[in-house]
C-alpha cells in the first residue's frame, strides 16, 4: 500500500461515494452547530419536510450572539435581532432532537471549546461546523473545517457533504520553544512566514517536536488559526496525550469501545514517506513572542520588534501596509512595546481554555491593572469557569481589576455587546484583526494570554520575558 | 424539496391581474433571519389592517379557504421585485400550486425551486377553474403533475405544458440536497459498514 498522509488516511475513511469527476461525497461524523449560520438551513429542512439524518451527531450551543455579562439571564441585554437568534436555535435545538447546551447550562460555551470537552471531538473523525475556526478540533487528529450555511443544511438532512480532496502541507516546527512562548506564538509565527493564503488549497499537518511537547490545549490553539493561514483544515497526529486528554470525557467512548477506538487512533499517523505537497520547517528556538501590528493574521512581528514602513513590503502588500498603519493608528519605526493599550480582551476559541487562564492569572497575581484599563476574562465555557474559579484564578482576575465573565464568544467579534468603541485599542487573545473586528474603528493587536495579562498591568504591548521572566 | 406528483385540494380564488411579489410578501418582512414563517404575513397589507386585525373580506381570511393548497388567479402573477421570500411565504402558508394565465419569469423559476408549481392555462380554463374555486371548500381542485393536468371538482380536465427537466426535478423533489439525497443507499452502506469499524462513533 502506498504511503499516505493522515490527512489522506482521515479522507479516505470517510468517503461514500466518488464521481467519475473526483467529486466526493464524504461523510461527517460531528456537526457542530451555532445560532448565527444554523438559521436558514433549520428553515430549509422544515419547508422540504427532511430530517437531520443524525441528530445523535449534532451538537448545537448558542455563543456567538450571547451576552457574558453577569446579567445575561435577563433577555433584556440581548438586542431583539440577536434574541431571535438564540431562540431559533433554542426551537430547533429542540424540535430536530439535537444534543443541545442550551444558555442556562453550566456547558454552554464557545462551540469549539464545547465540542473537545464534552468529547465530541475524537481522533480520526470529519468534524464540521458553520464556522471557519472549525480547524480547532484538527489538534485531534480530526479532519474538521467550517462551512457555509446551504452546506450546514446538506450535512443536517444527509450528514454527507459535497467535497473534492485538498493538497497535503506539512509544516514542521523542530526541537522546542524557548521560555516564554507559547502555541500561539507558533501558530501566529506560521502565518506570518506563510501569509494568510499560503495554506490555500491546502489542509496544514503540524508536526515536529515543539508540536508533539505542547499539551491537547495548545495544540488546539495551533489548529485554531489554520484558517487564518488560508488553509481548508489543520491537523495534527493524535498520541498518548491525545488519548488521556479524551479519557473519561461524557461522550467519549468507554470500555471495550474505549480499547477499540484506541487501537484504530494508534493507526493516524503519516506514513514513512507519504507525500506532502508542501512543506516548511521552522525551529522552535527561532520564534519569538510575537503580536501582530496591522490588520491582517499576517502582520506578525516579534514583540521585541518595530512597526514596520509600508517600503519595507512588495506589490500590493505596500498599500495594504499603509493602509492598516492608518488604520491603527501608527507609525512606522516605533517600538512595539510602546504600543499603548485601553482594553485587554482573554477569552475566545483560540485562548479560552483553563491552560489559558491559567498562564494569564500566573503573570496577574498580586498585581493590579493599570488605572483606565477596560479588561476582561471570558471563559471558553461554563466549565472552564466552573475550573477557574476553584482553582482561585477568578479572585486573581477579579483582584487585579479584570471583569470576570460568563461564556461566549463576547469580544472576539462584534456581534454582541462587548464591543470596542472606534479608536479604542485592544490587546487580544483571539484570531482576527480585520478591521472592524472587535468593532467599528476598533484596533486590535493578537497575543498570547500571559502577553495580554502583562499589557493589562503595564498599558503597553510588553515583552513577556522581560516583564515576568520567573513566569516565562 | 418536497416531490410534487399529484395534489388535491381547495383552491382560493384571486381574480386579480398583476399580483405583485409586494403583495405576495411586503418589505418589512424581508428582515427575518428565516425563510419560513413568512407565511403569516403572506399578503399582509390585503389581509390584516394597520392594526393587526384580519380583513373579512379578503380570501384567505374566509373559512373556506383558510387551508387552501392552490390559489387560481389573474394574468402575470409574481410580477415585480424577485424576492424569494414570496414562494417562500405561499409555500409556508400551505400553497402548492398556482394556477394563472400567466406568472413573471423570475417568481416562475423561483416557485420551481422551493416546490410551488405554476400552471400556465388559457383564459378560458383559467375562467372555468375560477368559477370552481369560487365553490369553496367542497370543490376540490387535482392537479396531477404526472399526467400533466388539472382536473375540476365535477370531473373535467385539461391538459398543461412544463418544462420535462424542471417536471423531473419537480416530481422527485430534487435539488442540492436532494441530488445527494439520491445517493442515501450509498450513506446508508457507508453508515453501516461505519458501524462496524469505529463503533463507538
Ligand atoms: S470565539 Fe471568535 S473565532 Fe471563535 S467561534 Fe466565537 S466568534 Fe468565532
Amino acid at each position: 500500500m502506498t504511503a499516505r498522509t493522515l490527512y489522506d488516511k482521515i479522507w479516505d475513511d470517510h468517503v461514500v461515494h466518488q464521481a467519475d469527476d473526483g467529486t466526493c461525497l464524504l461523510y461527517i461524523d460531528r456537526h457542530l452547530v451555532h445560532e448565527v449560520t444554523s438559521p436558514q438551513a433549520f428553515e430549509g429542512l422544515r419547508m422540504t419536510g427532511r430530517k437531520v439524518r443524525a441528530p445523535e451527531k449534532t451538537i448545537a450551543v448558542p455563543d456567538h450572539n450571547v451576552p457574558t455579562t453577569l446579567d445575561r439571564a435577563n433577555a433584556a441585554t440581548m438586542t431583539e435581532d440577536s434574541r431571535i437568534q438564540v431562540e431559533a436555535l433554542d426551537k430547533n435545538a429542540r424540535d430536530f432532537g439535537l444534543h443541545y447546551y442550551p444558555v442556562s447550562d453550566v456547558r454552554q460555551g464557545i462551540v469549539h471549546i464545547v465540542g473537545p470537552e464534552q468529547g465530541w471531538t475524537l481522533p480520526g473523525m470529519t468534524v464540521v461546523c458553520g464556522d471557519s475556526h472549525t480547524a480547532t478540533h484538527g489538534a485531534f487528529g480530526s479532519l474538521a473545517h467550517g462551512i457555509g450555511t446551504s452546506e450546514v443544511e446538506h450535512v443536517l438532512a444527509t450528514q454527507t457533504l459535497i467535497q473534492r480532496k485538498a493538497k497535503n502541507f506539512k509544516v514542521e516546527i523542530t526541537g522546542s520553544l524557548r521560555p516564554g512562548v507559547t502555541a500561539k506564538d507558533i501558530t501566529m509565527s506560521v502565518i506570518g512566514q506563510t501569509g494568510t493564503a499560503g495554506g490555500t488549497g491546502y489542509v496544514i499537518e503540524y508536526c515536529g517536536q515543539a508540536i508533539r511537547e505542547l499539551s491537547m490545549e495548545g495544540r488546539m490553539t495551533v489548529c485554531n488559526m489554520a484558517i487564518e493561514g488560508g488553509a481548508r483544515a489543520g491537523l495534527i497526529a493524535p498520541d498518548e496525550k491525545t488519548f488521556a486528554y479524551c479519557m473519561g470525557r461524557p461522550h467519549a467512548p468507554k470500555g471495550a469501545a474505549w480499547e477499540a477506538a484506541l487501537t484504530y487512533w494508534k493507526t493516524l499517523f503519516t506514513d514513512e514517506g507519504a507525500h506532502f505537497d508542501k512543506v516548511i520547517t521552522i525551529k522552535g528556538e527561532d520564534i519569538a513572542p510575537v503580536v501582530t501590528w496591522g490588520t491582517s493574521p499576517e502582520d506578525v512581528l516579534p514583540i521585541d520588534g518595530v512597526v514596520p514602513s509600508p517600503s519595507d513590503f512588495k506589490g500590493g502588500k505596500v498599500e495594504a501596509a499603509q493602509r492598516s498603519l492608518d488604520y491603527m493608528g501608527l507609525t512606522p519605526g516605533m517600538k512595539l512595546t510602546d504600543i499603548k493599550i485601553d482594553t485587554v480582551f482573554i477569552g475566545s476559541c483560540t485562548n479560552g481554555r483553563i491552560e489559558d487562564l491559567r498562564a494569564a492569572a500566573a503573570i496577574l497575581k498580586g498585581q493590579k491593572i493599570k488605572a483606565g484599563m477596560r479588561a476582561m476574562v471570558v471563559p471558553g465555557s461554563g466549565l472552564v469557569r466552573a475550573q477557574a474559579e476553584e482553582e482561585g484564578l477568578a479572585q486573581i482576575f477579579l483582584d487585579a481589576g479584570f471583569e470576570w465573565r460568563l461564556a461566549g464568544c463576547s469580544m472576539c467579534l462584534a456581534m454582541n455587546p462587548d464591543q470596542l468603541a472606534p479608536g479604542e485599542r485592544c490587546a487580544a487573545t483571539s484570531n482576527r484583526n480585520f478591521e472592524g473586528r472587535q468593532g467599528r474603528g476598533g484596533r486590535t493587536h493578537l497575543l498570547s494570554p500571559a502577553m495580554a495579562a502583562a499589557a493589562a498591568i503595564t498599558g503597553h504591548l510588553t515583552d513577556i520575558r522581560e516583564f515576568a521572566p520567573e513566569h516565562v | 424539496m418536497e416531490k410534487f406528483t399529484k395534489l388535491t385540494g381547495v383552491a382560493a380564488p384571486m381574480p386579480l391581474v398583476n399580483i405583485d411579489t409586494d403583495m405576495i410578501i411586503p418589505k418589512q418582512f424581508l428582515k427575518t433571519i428565516k425563510r419560513s414563517g413568512l407565511g403569516a404575513n403572506l399578503f399582509d397589507e390585503m389581509r390584516f389592517t394597520l392594526d393587526g386585525q384580519e380583513i373579512p373580506d379578503f380570501v384567505l381570511n374566509q373559512p373556506a379557504y383558510r387551508r387552501a393548497e392552490i390559489i387560481v388567479a389573474g394574468d402575470n402573477f409574481g410580477c415585480g421585485s424577485s424576492r424569494e421570500h414570496a414562494p417562500w411565504a405561499l409555500l409556508d402558508f400551505g400553497i402548492r400550486a398556482v394556477i394563472a394565465t400567466s406568472f413573471a419569469d423570475i417568481f416562475y423559476n423561483n416557485c420551481f425551486k422551493n416546490g410551488i408549481l405554476p400552471i400556465v392555462l388559457p383564459e378560458d380554463v383559467v375562467a372555468i377553474m375560477m368559477e370552481d374555486a369560487q365553490r369553496g371548500e367542497n370543490a376540490r381542485i387535482t392537479v396531477d403533475l404526472t399526467d400533466q393536468t388539472v382536473t375540476t371538482s365535477d370531473g373535467q380536465s385539461f391538459p398543461f405544458e412544463v418544462d420535462a427537466f424542471k417536471k423531473h426535478c419537480m416530481m422527485n423533489g430534487l435539488d442540492d440536497i436532494g441530488l445527494t439525497m439520491e445517493k442515501a443507499a450509498n450513506i446508508d452502506t457507508y453508515e453501516a459498514k461505519a458501524a462496524t469499524a469505529r463503533p463507538w462513533v
